[in-house]
């Protein structure tokens, strides 16, 4: 089985220094690239049906068609890679960055290459610290060999990519919030449209993708679309880092077919639940997605399948519930993090998103009132699309909503009781 | 007064950005990295050197939770408190961490040594719980192995 993104990472953890990535075939694909047109590079990942993977799922060659690409297309022109990984349970971006640091700056190059961005940058969270050295010893060597800065390698194309060292919050995650934050602003998103790939940074034709998403680019360029189709078991094309958490034998990450069902990652990968302890539930791509539940265990981790059943793959890392973890609890420290989260630009979000935290706690502490299971359903409704300025809210309570219908005995037992029956 | 080496290091960023405001995060996180936090004489240096007002940029300053706009301890823990790491018991341990150091999270500790500080997803959930301390990962932590880890932070 194919892995192009994690084949080169090295089992000590060491990063992957230059001359081990071009021994390796590293930069062929912007060799590759700058023959081609932009616009056949977006062609091409356009047909490779490659779609983001921080949590939208947006096809990657489609966002990319939106750029102005005329002569007198606004300039300089931006590319941004999506390195603010903050999604709970998620741990994907960050073992990319530190393995192969030069395999984001080659996708970023051929990706830019594709809109012609003049100028790039990696939006890293701060708490990165070992990517943030990584990669910037990665981009001193890709400057010395000519892969990034003026004319490269003799093709007359030039782009810049800096690193940017983010200050945290959740919300920078939001691509106008990002750019928000790039500008040295507070995060707030902003409204849509203009969308970023008219109008982003300064007011410039941006994109910006997930540094997963940009890994693959120029593997696609490099062996075709076809050969990234095949990579797949569902329609969307390529591998997916899979990672596991919670009480399993084995957490990890895995880089698979995309649409291997929850259940061969959880058992074959992941090594089944510790023993004694019984599957209750999953948060299948981090904590804004829906709980699934035992009966969706065979659904294949694809970004169409994953939705018919009622959630989403987000970024593909899972969390597992289990019988004697509270679920009352865990979606408790859930709002608590979206609670504290929200940027504060909007009242519904901040406001209610700290009622929803406020009465769960209340569950947990046995001091919930009779009505307060009706008050979170409302919320679920009050927090949903089209009620809020941007998508925190909704993910926000998909955990929820979804808690609530699963595990709504759960709920139940916390009020009557008038205590958590997990805690003693 | 920023110092020279400050100063550098903000002006060094100033060639990444087409704007001076851009470069006040960064700014802050240079000020910071130096002297440990980012008092209100700092913010208002900052300011000027970027031309923004200093109400402008403390309102970026107070935004961003790893900008400290007060003092802090030798070593700094920033204890994970996120999903994977509360199901794996992050409370038991960040409970014995304040026993054992005397504080409480959010405060730090009489004798200057430890500052504890939530922090948000760490992005290591198959290793948690999990804490930073003073940038550091410390993985797969639990009551006992963290009296031997905050032996080291003297």
């Amino acid at each position: 089985m194919e892995k192009p993104l994690t084949s080169k990472l090295r089992p000590d953890g060491t990063a992957v220094d230059i001359g081990a990535y071009e021994r390796a075939g590293g930069y062929q694909g912007l060799r590759k690239a700058l023959e081609l047109q932009p616009q056949e590079v977006t062609e091409i990942v356009k047909r490779s049906n490659l779609r983001g993977r921080g949590g939208a799922g947006f096809p990657t060659g489609l966002k990319w068609s939106f750029v102005p690409m005329k002569a007198d297309a606004p300039r300089p022109k931006y590319l941004v890679a999506n390195a603010d990984e903050m999604e709970p349970g998620t741990f994907k971006d960050r073992v990319l960055m530190e393995g192969d640091p030069h395999q984001l700056i080659e996708g970023m190059l051929v990706s830019a290459y594709a809109i012609q961005a003049d100028i790039g940058y990696i939006f890293l969270r701060g708490e990165y610290r070992v990517s943030a050295e990584r990669l910037r010893t990665a981009l001193g060597e890709a400057r010395e060999r000519g892969y990034l800065g003026g004319n490269i390698l003799g093709s007359g194309y030039s782009f810049e990519l800096h690193l940017h060292i983010s200050a945290g919050r959740y919300i920078c995650g939001e691509e106008t919030a990002l750019l928000n934050a790039l500008e040295g602003k507070r995060a707030h998103p902003r409204t849509k449209p203009p969308f970023p790939q008219v109008s982003g940074l300064w007011g410039k034709p941006t994109i910006v993708q997930n540094v997963e998403t940009l890994c693959n680019v120029h593997h696609i360029v490099q062996n075709g679309p076809e050969w990234f189709r095949s990579l797949s078991r569902s329609e969307d094309g390529g591998t997916k880092l899979y990672g596991v958490s919670g009480k399993v034998n084995r957490p990890g990450l895995w880089e698979l077919p995309l649409g291997v069902t929850m259940r061969e990652i959880l058992e074959e990968h992941a090594g089944g639940m510790r023993n004694g302890l019984q599957f209750r539930g999953i948060l299948p791509g981090g904590a804004s997605t829906d709980f699934l539940v035992e009966e969706h265990l065979d659904v294949p981790m694809d970004y169409i399948q994953v939705q018919k059943a009622g959630s989403r793959l987000g970024t593909g890392t899972m969390v597992v519930l289990d019988d004697k973890t509270c679920p009352v609890g865990m979606v408790w420290n859930l709002e608590h993090f979206f609670a504290q989260e929200s940027c504060g630009w909007c009242t519904p979000c901040w406001s209610g998103l700290a009622w929803t935290e406020k009465i769960l706690l209340a569950m947990e502490q046995g001091t919930a009132q009779k009505n307060d299971l009706d008050v979170l359903k409302f919320q679920t409704r009050f927090l949903a699309p089209g009620n809020t300025f941007c998508a925190f809210a909704p993910g926000a309570v998909e955990p929820l909503q979804s808690a609530l219908k699963y595990f709504n005995d759960d709920f139940q037992r916390h009020v009557d009781e008038k205590r958590c029956p997990w805690r003693q | 007064m920023l110092t020279a080496e400050e100063e550098k290091e903000i002006r060094d960023e100033l060639a990444n950005y087409p704007t001076r405001q851009a470069v006040c995060i960064d700014a802050m996180m240079v000020v910071q990295r130096h002297r440990g936090w980012v008092s209100d004489e700092s913010i208002r240096d900052i300011a000027e050197l970027l031309g923004m007002s200093t109400a402008d940029l403390d309102g970026v300053a107070t935004f961003y939770n790893l900008i400290r706009r007060k003092p802090v301890a030798r070593h700094v823990a920033l204890i994970c408190d996120s999903v994977s790491c509360w199901i794996m018991g992050c409370e038991r341990v960040r409970e014995q961490l304040c026993a054992r150091l005397g504080t409480t999270l959010g405060g730090s500790t009489a004798d200057g040594r430890f500052t504890l500080l939530p922090i948000v997803c760490l992005g290591a959930c198959d290793h948690a719980p999990v804490m930073l301390i003073d940038g550091d990962l410390h993985t797969d932590l639990d009551e006992h192995s963290i009296d031997q880890l905050i032996e080291k932070y003297i």
